[in-house]
């Protein structure tokens, strides 16, 4: 059982917020996971926005059925594939 | 600044449309969300659709329902919207307006990933219903009823699921079994994870069906399984006693029939011949039509294709489905199939409409495909081709207006008109249009016929009380009346019985059916006949009263069952329809001392024996209204004085639903005076008392007032320099133009062609006139375009209209092999060659119907176009070749190079094309910038040369000081017009995305990006650079930006924002003083900005992309206001306040109004307006207006906190209005 102290510390608060809020940070944020949550956000917005899918919609010439649908499906892969774990840490040691 | 903004035609597109039942049992109603506006139509007898009530909710609408509890005979309204709250609506027939039932905050506001709102699905026993986001979050919360019959609504249950996309959701039908709802899920958790991209390319979207077990209150998972990736939209299939239940899964290409623990069911949707091979078909939109015996569901394709979907089955097991094209409209929103027969259809762009069904689609001749025909072969499944046709199955009824898209907006006066024209570039494809918008009400001419000699007025009369229709024009001249009856078709008559050989001064049908005719003499007439009235019984035998001591009369007035008339010196006498005897008897008489100029007794009240006001104006500039009781001598109750005489005065009661004071109606008198101003004032209905005057001036001529029918109800007919209408609408009583010349004389009309008309006299011809489309701000006449239109212009000189279209994935005209042959067929049938489907209508009508052809993504086609704004047609035409698209164009002021047949100054059109461009990211294969001159008068373009740029799109062109400035991709140009091509001078490539917009201003030149706002720019002569001195703070996504003075721009955004931004003046000064012209300062800018920064101003959310701004006076004489239009089609203002009382009395109003009235759908009214940027110096009209619309007690409440009544505040309101349009 985890105490009051336990339940109110810091770490606790940041987990349950990250559990209840997708898209919140922690310190091993990668610049990759943080474009995806920006891109699902921006997708999200727009689909929710009729204007925005509207707006879209008329710049491609595309029905906004489709436009909806097409950026629901691009939320499951934003911004391409995600790096190698590998290469990452190669970067840093470059840096 | 601050200033006040106001919609002045609401947005015309739709979100999405509900249908059903929500003022009374049987009532064939559609819910509408237009973004921000909640909309209730009704279809009236003639089948025209028509708005009970629009509401704007001052938040987001993205997600509607209806749900009916089981047993009740009246559907709810569930919103969601970006409030973080469910909200449960129930419309109130008898104050016509939605009252909020249930307001459930579930989480945080605005449309986010994870804030549910986005997916409403209801049981539809109207047991639950679930609430889901785009990602995770999914709600359902149980309805049910309380003792007293009133909807109850439990607290959330979670039905979460991390990492899960939802694309669809829906409440599944099983009777009364526990509640299900089926959602299409898609996990994303594995993807993000696996850089080898196998686990996205795996990725598997999953039907499940979520149980919500009423008895344990919980939640559960039920059932998922994989389902075809393609999958987009679920609909609910009967269930229970009706049908197999079960959910129907639209996917590209395919409809899938699931079930649990039933095998699927698949059948191919058919697909035109012409679509290219890689493109699917998607299903948007559906309706389903539910009856016991015989189901079938409507599913809409991306391109507009309707199938009807059908199921065969035995007991809960599904044989066979079977999909059937139907017919081809525009692609829709949102269709609703209404049960009297009707189809709704909610169009995506351009008018909406109503069908009616004219078949049921069973024809063999049409295409089906069917899950017992299923081939699959090594490449997929067969597909089924089938050639759209016209409509068959459907019949056009009504068109609903709708602007939507205004993708750019020019405000002018080229026709020399009162007030400038409004010339919008609307729609998209082959639906485009040029609109022209006025402000006023539309007026139809049903017939024009010429009199012989010119009448002084005109009158309807009607058989018999209790008809619905008019049987009599009678016509009155200096010297004779004319008797019309109207039938098949109108003619002269004798057998009214009203006298023909003097001029008619009244007309009026009697409680008892008998007619009167009140007549009097010309003086510059030798006279023939006195003055007097003449009581024509229905059989036609006639009494007279005649005017005694050859005095004539000078003004008459009458009601079914009273008669007033003044004679010359000012006696003024009333008759009444004695009951038994059926005699005009005379009840009071009064000598006033003042001669009459006018007379009005407004109609009996129901349920009262007379009318007890008379309301007299007299040539000492003064109206009164004296009593009409009996016994009371025509006693003055009250008196106003006025700045003129009076000519024409009309009482009218508030009959507009919606207003607390319906039941009994208010009583207004409206005075029209010589020298052409409107008076309205309140008459108490007790004592006579006049209060609460407002004035409007309507013309340079005396207004006459007379009363016709708006929707059923007696309004107002003001005829000055120009006509208006005043009618009540939606609580509010609205004056409005007509756009129509100014006519002489008029009275209400109603046939069987027209229920609600007017016929009037305009010099010596008799016109039968209608107003179509009551309500509306401004009337619209339109020229039918080729591609979705992009830019406008107006030539200074020609006062022509440039427009420049083009579409993306589209194939231009010349290869559309299906047209060239019948254009070409066209030409010759014509002897003149068609330039384009725009100028054929029977092509344009096809094409309009079933969309253009689908061409690649990247293929563009584009046009450039001339049209004459007087008569709205095209005067030149040529297509954009090389797959370009237009992206850019602007007039400019060139010099030209010096040598043979060049030298001087010119104006050219600069146009920016890019080849083959593509979007996300923005990207193309070339750019260029065609340089036009125009020829034959400005009535032919000629292309000059073409210059390839390099860099990216080039976004935005403008003139300066003889050179062209152009933004190409991120950076700006300077080009020299050459012989042969445009020579680049300077280059300035450090803007941060890519160049939307360039303006000038004496040496300075405003840039807007695409993505981080305006930056201030000079150019440097000596050393031939350009710097950045001043830029802005936020990010903001241009689309549009406007020179309000030398240091204040406006600009809006594509998320809806509209900002004023300024430099300010220490910054502005030392820019001009600096000798280096700030460009020392420039080079030690702040954190790699502008070392000046600009001031907002002004912020405000519209809600809406702005796609334009213009200033503009929309009044004669009246104050500069910025007009802006939206791609929902909405065209708004913003007015500059010009004291500062107006500006605490409308802060604090809306203060308060923020306070008693919260929007509908449970978002807090601050922060909507506050949703991107914190709102500042800018009061939203639209709530303010609103006033007008709460109880009456809170309009006291409010009134009463600022120091003022009710009576005031509205009139402070309509002030406001009237200084606008």
């Amino acid at each position: 059982m985890a105490t009051l102290s336990d339940r109110l510390n810091i770490n606790s608060q940041i987990e349950h917020l990250q559990a209840k809020y997708v898209g919140t940070g922690h310190a091993d944020f990668t610049k990759f996971e943080w474009a995806l949550n920006i891109h699902r956000d921006s997708y999200a917005s727009y689909v929710g926005h009729h204007n925005m899918v509207a707006y879209f919609g008329v710049v491609e010439n595309e029905s906004i059925g489709r436009v909806k649908y097409e950026f629901l499906q691009r939320m499951l892969l934003p911004c391409g594939l995600p790096p190698k774990a590998q290469e990452q840490s190669e970067d840093e040691e470059d840096k | 600044m601050f200033l006040y903004s106001l919609t002045l035609s609401r947005a015309s597109g739709i979100q999405s449309a509900v249908y059903g039942n929500f003022s009374a049992p049987k009532a064939q109603e559609v819910v509408v969300s237009r973004g921000k506006i909640l909309e209730l139509l009704r279809p009236n007898e003639n089948g025209k659709m028509q708005t009970v009530v629009a509401t704007e909710v001052f938040g987001c609408i993205r997600s509607m329902a209806a749900v009916r509890l089981t047993g009740s005979i009246l559907d709810h309204l569930v919103v969601g919207s970006d409030s973080g709250r469910i909200i449960l609506l129930k419309f109130n027939k008898d104050k016509n307006v939605w009252v909020k039932v249930h307001q459930e905050t579930f989480g945080r506001s605005g449309c986010r990933r994870i804030v549910p709102g986005q997916y409403i699905a209801v049981d539809p026993k109207g047991r639950a219903c679930m609430i889901g986001a785009v990602e995770k979050q999914k709600f359902v919360y149980v309805l049910n009823r309380d003792a007293a019959a009133n909807l109850t609504i439990s607290s959330p249950l979670e039905a979460h699921k991390s990492h899960h996309i939802t694309f669809s959701i829906c409440g599944m039908d099983c009777g009364f079994d526990n509640p299900i709802f089926a959602a299409i899920e898609l996990d994303y958790s594995e993807a993000d994870q696996d850089p080898t991209g196998e686990a996205a390319s795996m990725a598997q979207k999953h039907l499940t069906f979520y149980e919500m077990d009423l008895g344990l209150n919980n939640v559960l998972r039920k059932w998922t399984e994989p389902i075809d990736n393609g999958a987009n939209l679920l609909v609910a299939v009967p269930g229970g006693a009706d049908g197999p239940g079960g959910v129907l899964v639209c996917a590209e290409n395919f409809i899938i029939y699931k079930n649990q623990d039933h095998e699927e069911v698949r059948a191919v949707i058919p697909r035109r011949s012409d679509l290219p091979g890689d493109r699917g078909v998607l299903i948007v939109s559906y309706a389903t039509h539910k009856k016991k015996a015989y189901s079938f569901f409507l599913v809409q394709s991306e391109y507009g294709d309707i199938y009807k979907v059908t199921l065969a089955y035995e007991g809960e097991a599904v044989t066979e489905l079977k999909i059937k094209y139907f017919d081809t409209i525009p692609p829709c929103t949102s269709i609703a199939v209404l049960k009297t027969g009707f189809l709704f259809a909610a169009s995506e762009y351009g008018n909406h409409a109503l069908y009616q069904f004219v078949g049921t689609g069973e024809d063999d001749e049409d295409v089906e495909s069917s899950s017992a025909a299923l081939v699959q072969t090594e490449e997929g499944f067969q597909p089924v081709f089938f050639e759209p046709r016209p409509l068959k199955n459907l019949l056009l009824i009504d068109e609903m207006a709708s602007l939507m898209p205004i993708t750019d907006m020019k405000v002018a006066n080229l026709l020399n008109e009162e007030i400038p024209q409004i010339y919008a570039l609307c729609g998209h494809g082959p639906r485009a249009s040029l609109s022209v918008l006025r402000p006023g009400l539309a007026v139809t001419e049903l017939a024009v016929s010429p009199l012989p000699g010119a009448p002084t007025a005109v009158w309807t009369v009607r058989r018999n009380a209790t008809d619905e229709f008019d049987a009599f024009i009678v016509v009155s001249f200096a010297n004779a009346t004319l008797v019309f009856s109207i039938g098949e078709e109108v003619k002269e008559t004798n057998e009214s019985g009203f006298l023909g050989t003097v001029p008619t001064l009244h007309t009026q049908l009697l409680a008892d059916n008998s007619m009167l005719q009140a007549t009097f003499f010309d003086l510059s007439e030798p006279q023939v006949y006195p003055g007097g009235l003449r009581h024509i019984k229905p059989d036609r035998r006639i009494n007279e009263w005649k005017v005694p001591g050859r005095r004539n009369i000078k003004a008459a007035a009458s009601n079914e069952k009273q008669v007033a008339i003044a004679l010359q010196g000012g006696e003024v006498t009333v008759f009444e329809l004695e009951v038994g005897t059926g005699l005009l008897v005379e009840a009071e008489k009064r000598d006033l001392g003042e001669d009459v100029s006018c007379l009005e007794i407004p109609p009996v009240p129901e349920g009262l024996v007379r009318s007890s006001f008379l309301a007299v104006g007299t040539y000492d500039q003064t109206v009164r209204v004296l009593s009409l009781d009996p016994g009371q001598g025509l006693k003055n109750l009250s008196m106003q004085a006025l700045n003129s005489v009076p000519e024409s005065i009309l009482m009218l009661y508030n009959t507009g639903p919606g207003t607390e004071r319906a039941t009994e109606g208010g009583l207004f008198l409206h005075v029209g005076l010589q020298n052409g101003i409107l008076i309205r004032s309140e008459v108490d209905r007790i004592s006579g008392q006049l209060t609460d005057s407002r004035t409007r001036f309507l013309g340079t001529k005396p207004p006459k007032l007379f009363a016709a029918a708006v929707r059923g109800n007696r309004c107002m007919l003001a005829l000055s320099s120009r006509p208006w209408l005043g009618y009540n609408d939606q609580g509010r009583f609205n004056l409005s133009p007509l756009s129509y010349e100014a006519l002489d004389y008029a009275s209400g009309f109603a046939s069987d062609q027209c229920p609600e008309g007017f016929v009037a006299v305009v010099k010596s011809t008799l016109r039968i006139l209608a107003v179509e489309n009551v309500g509306d701000a401004f009337n619209t006449q339109a020229c039918r375009l080729r591609y979705t239109p992009r830019r406008l212009l107006i030539h200074p000189e020609t006062k022509l209209l440039m427009i420049a279209e083009s579409d993306n994935a589209a194939i231009p005209l010349a290869e559309r092999e299906d047209l060239q042959a019948k254009l070409a067929a066209l030409a010759e049938e014509e002897g003149a060659p068609v330039q384009g489907v725009e100028f054929n209508d029977e092509l344009a009508a096809l094409e309009e119907q079933f969309g253009a052809p689908k061409g690649q993504p990247g293929q563009w086609a584009g046009c450039l176009r001339l049209v004459d704004p007087a008569t709205l047609s095209t005067v030149f035409v040529t297509e954009v070749d090389n797959n370009e698209a237009i992206v850019s164009m602007a007039l400019v002021d060139l010099v030209l190079p010096a040598g043979p047949g060049f030298g001087g100054t010119e104006k050219l059109l600069v146009v920016g094309c890019a080849k083959g461009l593509r979007y996300m990211p923005t990207d193309c294969e070339a750019a260029y910038i065609r340089v036009y001159r125009l020829a034959d008068g400005g009535k032919r373009l000629e292309l000059v040369h073409k210059t390839i740029v390099d860099g990216g799109v080039p976004g935005a062109l403008c003139g300066f000081k003889g050179r062209l400035l152009a933004g190409v991709g991120p950076t700006l140009r300077l080009y020299d017009m050459g012989k042969k091509k445009l020579l680049r001078k300077c280059e300035y490539n450090r803007l941060p995305h890519q160049i939307m917009n360039i303006t000038v201003q004496g040496p300075r030149i405003y840039v807007g990006d695409a993505q981080e706002s305006v930056h201030m720019m000079r150019y440097k002569k000596a050393d031939n650079a350009f710097y950045i001195f001043a830029d802005d703070i936020a990010p903001r996504y241009l689309t549009t930006i406007l020179p309000l003075d030398y240091d204040t721009l406006a600009a809006g955004d594509k998320f809806g924002n509209f900002v004023v931004l300024r430099l300010p003046r220490e910054a502005s000064q030392q820019v001009e003083d600096d000798p280096t012209g700030g460009k020392m300062a420039a080079a030690s800018g702040r954190l790699n900005g502008a070392p000046h920064k600009l001031e907002e101003v002004v912020k405000f959310h519209v809600g809406d992309t702005i796609t334009s701004l213009q200033r503009a006076e929309m009044q004669a004489g009246g104050q500069e206001v910025l007009l802006y239009s939206t791609v929902m089609g909405a065209i708004g203002v913003l007015y500059p306040f010009t004291n500062r009382e107006d500006v605490d009395f409308f802060g604090h109003l809306e203060m308060h109004l923020r306070q008693e009235h919260p929007p509908l759908c449970g978002r807090d009214h601050l922060s909507f307006r506050s949703a991107y940027f914190p709102v500042r110096s800018c009061v939203d009209g639209d709530l303010c207006g609103q006033y007008a619309s709460i109880p009456a007690k809170k309009q006291q409440m409010i009134a009463e906190a600022m120091d003022r009544t009710p009576g005031e505040m509205l009139k402070k309101l309509e002030d406001i209005r009237n200084k606008i349009l």
